[in-house]
């Protein structure tokens, strides 16, 4: 009996802890009575440098100066995520972002928030439901991406393009959408296609695949990175084998995602482009929220920029760059 | 005769590794005799060249897919040091090398960072300090092995799976950059040097470990503990200790692959920094001829098995394999390389070579009659 008690005891005192964890974890709040109330449901910062921008902005954005008040809940798995939405709409926000980890099973959870009259807005990643499940979604185009760089590279008007390719972790989004465009030009024969190889996002595996094209001698004078890191890596063998690049050197160096770091490089012309992966959407969802109007499209693209080194200016290293 | 020496004693442990080089070596001047010769492919340049460029800051130094070869499995080889001293003593792997050499990068960097400019002292200083938290981490790991008598895979599971997240808490989520001379010097070259740092790392840390040998016990006392910790126990040996000795070794080996890593870009990506690295570092210790079940090692067999990785992924580059197909066509090479290892295929082979040697005796002395 004894035994039964203090197992009792033991478990209320595992419930109280939870609960109390889960309002300390719910509770971001800030503001008072009239403030709007938008839950946001996100990967972790730590995913990336890209996330990592994006919840800052979303702080920013969604500050109680602005006349909100923001709960957030960060998961890179989908049912913590499905279930952290769910206590959002128990505790009776107005309005509920989304990114989603996954983009299956939001089903049932979002036609929950229609009945209980909260707006969603999914951010960065579109979900799997029907279109009248949520206001709008707030997206980049990676293949824009993608095409906007190669515009770039064919504006450049080389003699003759012989390119490096590496790609990013392949079936992902931005590897898709940033490949589309060279492979329509690879395959209407006006780029060579050097090699083509996926370092999975790997900055260390980008100079290997660069090392071997080099010591095979075989030339080329465009290297294509899907992201900034795989470029860094790409001009680390370029270095160590005596290959100029950048700005009117042999070699056109182009990467992704704009990191502060790169831009610098792109600034001190060593880099000929950058393109913008833009982690910023939620001024445009708090401009949607705060018109009252229902948004034109479901759909909104996020405008992305993509950087040219011979007119990039400092203010745009530190207005659109990512990380210190 | 000689090639049944090569397989039943001679080279002993060694053979394995050295049969990998050899064939991969084989392969490679057979692909270089097919592209001149017969395919006559204009401007090729053989697996096997080396050349003198000048790099962009104007050092001469050596380039080719064999110093690409030597250079690259660096990390790999610092890692298979500390590997086999775990993996003989505990008769279990650390799969948390890969994490915590992530770890031991963000701290080296953060270090950095916070000491405002990079020169030698600030340099050793990050140093100390990633070598100081990356053996914490050992000392984890080991007193979880050695204390708590947990399985090796299962202790080290628990910094596997929050070792990225702990190096995401050091420097956040951003992927910050140290750009100096001294870091491009040890991720690269050092000014009059040809030879790229990470491979004098690599001679400087099987230098180390051959004189930690040579004037103590702990390679005699560590096989011991492996072979049978009992009787090690009852000769004095403390095989907690020798455990637990054996995963701060591999701490600190775990700091140099990190930093390295980190100083060949100037970069940390606590991501990605040596992603799956852990797979590579058995791997190295296995094809190295060591027993996975702990006791007898040679370190040397180790470094030469990362040296076989390596070697066989520059090669499926040189050929542009895509690298997606990379892995699948290293698990061929690596079952083949494991199972020709295995004692079952030793003992097989040793019959059927004994056997042929008894005939051609007996024929020899048919024919002599």
């Amino acid at each position: 009996m004894k035994k039964f008690k203090a197992l009792v005891l033991a478990g209320v005192l595992a419930m109280s802890t939870v609960l109390t964890a889960c309002g300390a974890g719910g509770g971001n709040a800030g503001g008072g009575g009239g403030a709007i109330k938008v839950g946001v449901v996100n990967n972790p910062p730590s995913e990336s440098g890209y996330r990592e921008a994006n919840v800052k902005d979303m702080e920013k954005v969604f500050s109680a100066e602005n006349g909100y008040e923001l709960k957030t809940a960060y998961s890179l798995k989908n049912d913590e995520q499905l279930q952290a939405a769910q206590g959002f709409i128990t505790e009776g926000v107005d309005y509920l972002l989304i990114s989603a980890a996954e983009t299956t099973g939001w089903d049932e959870v979002l036609k929950k928030a229609q009945e209980a009259g909260i707006k969603v807005y999914l951010f960065d990643r579109m979900i799997d439901v029907d279109e009248s499940l949520y206001e709008a979604a707030v997206v980049s185009d990676m293949a824009k991406e993608g095409e906007t760089a190669v515009n770039w590279l064919k504006s450049q008007n080389l003699g003759e393009y012989n390119v490096i390719h590496i790609q990013g972790a392949m079936g992902s989004d931005a590897q898709i959408g940033r490949t589309g465009a060279l492979d329509a030009e690879f395959a209407a024969g006006t780029m060579n296609k050097v090699v083509q190889q996926t370092a999975t996002w790997d900055e260390a595996e980008a100079k290997k695949i660069v090392e071997s094209v080099i010591n095979a001698g075989t030339d080329f004078n465009v290297i294509y990175a899907e992201n900034d890191g795989m470029a860094k890596g790409a001009v680390a063998a370029l270095d160590e084998n005596g290959i100029e690049h950048g700005v009117g050197k042999k070699v056109v160096v182009m990467g992704f995602d704009c990191n502060k770091w790169a831009l610098r490089e792109l600034k001190a012309g060593n880099w000929n482009y950058d393109g913008q992966c833009s982690p910023f959407q939620a001024q445009i969802i708090s401009d949607l929220i705060k018109s009252g109007k229902a948004p034109s499209s479901k759909k909104i693209i996020n405008e992305e920029k993509g950087f040219d080194a011979t007119t990039l200016t400092d203010a745009d290293i530190d207005q659109y760059g990512l990380g210190e | 005769m000689k090639k049944k020496r090569l397989f039943s004693g001679g080279l002993g442990q060694l053979t394995i590794p050295f049969v990998a080089i050899c064939l991969l070596v084989l392969f490679n001047v057979i692909r270089d005799l097919i592209m001149i010769f017969v395919l006559k492919t204009p401007d090729y340049i053989s697996f096997f060249s080396i050349e003198i460029t000048k790099n962009n800051i104007g050092n001469s130094v050596l380039s080719g897919n064999l110093i690409s070869i030597i250079n690259g499995a660096s990390e790999l080889a610092v890692l298979a040091i500390g590997m086999t001293l775990v993996t003989a003593a505990c008769g279990g792997q650390d799969i948390s090398v890969g994490a915590a050499a992530a770890i031991a990068g963000s701290v080296f960097v953060k270090v950095l960072k916070a000491s405002g400019n990079i020169n030698a002292g600030t340099v050793i200083l990050a140093f100390l300090c990633a070598c100081i938290v990356a053996m914490i981490f050992g000392a984890f790991n080991g007193t979880l092995v050695a204390v708590f008598k947990i399985q090796p895979m299962i202790a080290t599971l628990i910094l596997y799976t929050c070792g990225r997240s702990i190096a995401y808490w050091i420097n956040g989520g951003a992927t910050p950059t140290v750009e100096s001379p001294i870091i491009e010097g040890i991720g690269r070259f050092i000014p009059g040097i040809p030879i790229p740092t990470p491979v004098l790392i690599v001679a400087v840390m099987l230098i180390v470990f051959k004189v930690l040998f040579r004037f103590t016990s702990l390679e005699l006392f560590t096989q011991a503990v492996g072979i049978n910790q009992s009787a090690a126990r009852l000769n004095g040996i403390n095989p907690t200790l020798i455990k637990l000795l054996s995963f701060i070794l591999l701490g600190a080996c775990v700091s140099v692959a990190g930093i390295i890593g980190v100083s060949r870009l100037g970069l940390i990506n606590h991501e990605t920094l040596l992603l799956d690295v852990e797979m590579d570092a058995i791997l190295a210790v296995a094809i190295g001829g060591n027993s996975l079940g702990g006791g007898r090692f040679k370190i040397s067999g180790s470094i030469i098995g990362a040296y076989v990785i390596q070697m066989l992924t520059i090669t499926l580059y040189s050929m542009k394999v895509s690298s997606t197909d990379v892995k699948a066509y290293k698990a061929i090479v690596i079952v083949l390389l494991v199972v020709i290892g295995s004692p079952v295929f030793k003992e097989k082979f040793g019959r059927f070579m004994a056997r042929r040697a008894a005939s051609k005796v007996q024929a020899k002395g048919a024919e002599e009659s």
